[in-house]
């Protein structure tokens, strides 16, 4: 027979407890703040929606007007960024997981590339300044879409390569023992295989990019009137909001509640989307 | 089978180390046949580790020769060896030769996407494509050849049907390969392989992950193969090796032990080491 040693237990018990009581208090204290900003952002938020919101261009101050033009303007730029940014995010995705697994260069565009990911996005727009703006003389939707795009690759390059290793080894063998040339190895069976993780990844991208504000004060600017011109100033959400929130009229101001509700139901919807994408995935694999 | 293919080793004991190549087989073999695959004096390194040490043995065609030994013993390795699916791994390689049809495999210069086309391969574990049922056997075929649909079609129901899946899957072939059965999806693996109609067939550990009634299937189907393939089995199970086998090559640490018909392997074995494993002793 055993004697428990309950002093021990006791401590342990106790010890459970002190740590269980100080992680609830940390996800109250996170929630809060979140449930705040939230319930914040949807009250004054929904009170802005209106058909008006999605009709009307941004007024000037003390008149009537919405977020047609700015919405535009973001979706216009956020597919130059998609559409110039995924190819390349997916190539080098593919360069990294399927050529260049072991090699030093491998490890080291990897690592580059997770510093890219991380880095402070004004310094994007400032490079995207200094390359398109201040050569062409002019802000531009063509300068604000390509400092989205190059946001758009490391996460692409990051999603494309996890999903490409989570690829079985044992499937480009079975695909190569038939006499596959590896490039058709790579196309028809790896990329099958991982479709999903990697329109997950492009759809992250995107939501990534889509409340992108400092990279397009230095590119695009903002455009008040309609435009479609993506060789002119274009006007944006992010930039929108940031500079109605900051201004002293609550026309402007309630205008930057609706745009900035707006911009989470889309980021939410996006998440959602990849969420599921990725859950679609890791049932088929 | 060409006739510049000799090699100095044939069936029988090869001992413990380095001893005799030159003493002929202990028993007469079956009438003379089509050698295949001749391997000499192969070498196998993983990194720095040697998995396999001066392996020789020569390969017929037209039977089914499986490879036993304990985990990690090399047969699964000496398999790999044979299309040379170990070049998918830099930090892996091979020394020696392994002669198919006259020609030396291991050359550098080899086109492996060629070779491996006239060498099929089967995995532990089934491997279907993420694609439909028809797509997974067209796959290997459209590689290689430019057929009409029609053709195409006959092909996939033949490599079906010879891989007895026919039956199972003839209302389905548009359905994707992954909602098949662990069984069916081996099935779908082998008329993959043999619809590209290749010359010699690899079974690396077909049935490991097979319930009794699709092993049983899959052996039969061995069993109808070997008219048309040269046919290399991996096996952990001594009672497959000894049922579907015409020869049998026991392995134990990097060294070929005993190669043999399969029944002289089993009932009269020359080594101790392949008495005490076929016994149960070891492994």
């Amino acid at each position: 027979m055993i004697v428990f040693d309950m002093g021990r237990y006791r401590g342990r018990r106790v010890r459970g407890r002190v740590i269980l009581s100080l992680s609830l208090v940390a996800t109250v204290i996170g929630l809060f703040f979140l449930a705040m900003i939230l319930g914040t952002l949807v009250f004054r938020g929904a009170a802005a929606w209106s058909w008006a919101l999605f009709a009307q261009d941004t007024p000037p101050p003390g008149s009537a007007g919405g977020l047609r033009n700015a919405i535009f303007g973001s979706l216009a730029m956020t597919a130059v960024g998609i559409v110039v940014g995924t190819p390349i995010g997916l190539f080098a995705g593919t360069y990294l997981a399927e050529y260049s697994r072991e090699s030093k260069l491998g490890q080291a565009v990897l690592f580059v590339n997770d510093i890219l990911l991380s880095a402070p996005s004004i310094i994007v727009g400032l490079f995207i300044y200094q390359l398109m703006v201040a050569n062409m003389h002019h802000f531009s939707g063509w300068a604000g879409g390509m400092a989205l795009a190059i946001l758009v690759v490391p996460v692409v390059v990051r999603t494309t390569v996890e999903m490409l290793k989570l690829v079985p080894n044992t499937l480009r063998e079975a695909a190569s023992a038939l006499g596959t040339p590896k490039w058709k190895i790579v196309t028809r069976v790896t990329y099958r295989a991982a479709l999903q993780g990697l329109l997950t990844g492009v759809l992250l991208a995107v939501a990534r990019i889509s409340g992108e504000t400092a990279p397009l004060l230095f590119t695009s600017l903002n455009n008040q009137f309609w435009s479609t011109d993506m060789n002119a100033p274009m006007a944006n959400l992010p930039v929108v909001i940031f500079q109605f929130a900051l201004s002293p009229y609550d026309d402007w101001r309630q205008l930057a509640w609706g745009g900035a509700l707006l911009i989470t139901v889309a980021i939410l919807c996006l998440n959602i989307a990849a969420r599921t994408l990725a859950h679609w995935s890791s049932l088929r694999s | 089978m060409p006739e510049l293919v000799r090699t100095p080793v044939m069936p029988g004991a090869v001992g413990d180390s380095q001893m005799t190549t030159e003493t002929p087989p202990p028993v007469a073999m079956a009438p003379a046949l089509g050698e295949k695959i001749a391997i000499r004096n192969l070498k196998f390194y993983y990194k720095k580790f040697l998995a396999l040490k001066d392996v020789s043995l020569t390969l017929h065609d037209k039977r089914v020769t499986a490879f036993i030994g304990p985990s990690g013993c090399g047969k699964s390795t000496l398999l790999r060896c044979l299309n040379r699916m170990y070049d998918l791994y830099p930090e892996q390689r091979a020394e020696g030769e392994i002669v198919v049809d006259g020609r030396n495999i291991l050359n550098p210069d080899v086109d492996l996407n060629l070779l491996r086309a006239k060498i099929g391969m089967v995995f532990q574990k089934p491997t279907p494509f993420p694609m439909s049922i028809f797509d997974n056997i067209a796959f290997g075929i459209k590689l290689y050849e430019n057929l009409p649909r029609s053709a195409l079609e006959d092909r996939v129901e033949q490599a079906l049907e010879r891989a007895a899946l026919w039956g199972e899957v003839k209302d389905k072939l548009q359905q994707s390969g992954l909602g098949l059965s662990g069984g069916q999806q081996q099935r779908l693996c082998i008329a993959r392989a043999i619809a590209v109609q290749p010359e010699i067939l690899l079974l690396d550990e077909p049935c490991s992950a097979l319930d009794p009634i699709s092993t049983q299937r899959v052996e039969e189907l061995i069993e109808e193969l070997k008219n048309d393939y040269c046919i290399v089995i991996v096996t952990h199970s001594m009672a497959q090796a000894a049922r579907s086998s015409d020869y049998t090559a026991f392995m134990y640490l990097g060294e070929l032990i005993e190669y043999n018909a399969t029944e002289i392997v089993f009932q009269n074995p020359t080594n101790k080491r392949t008495e005490d494993y076929i016994t149960g002793r070891f492994g």
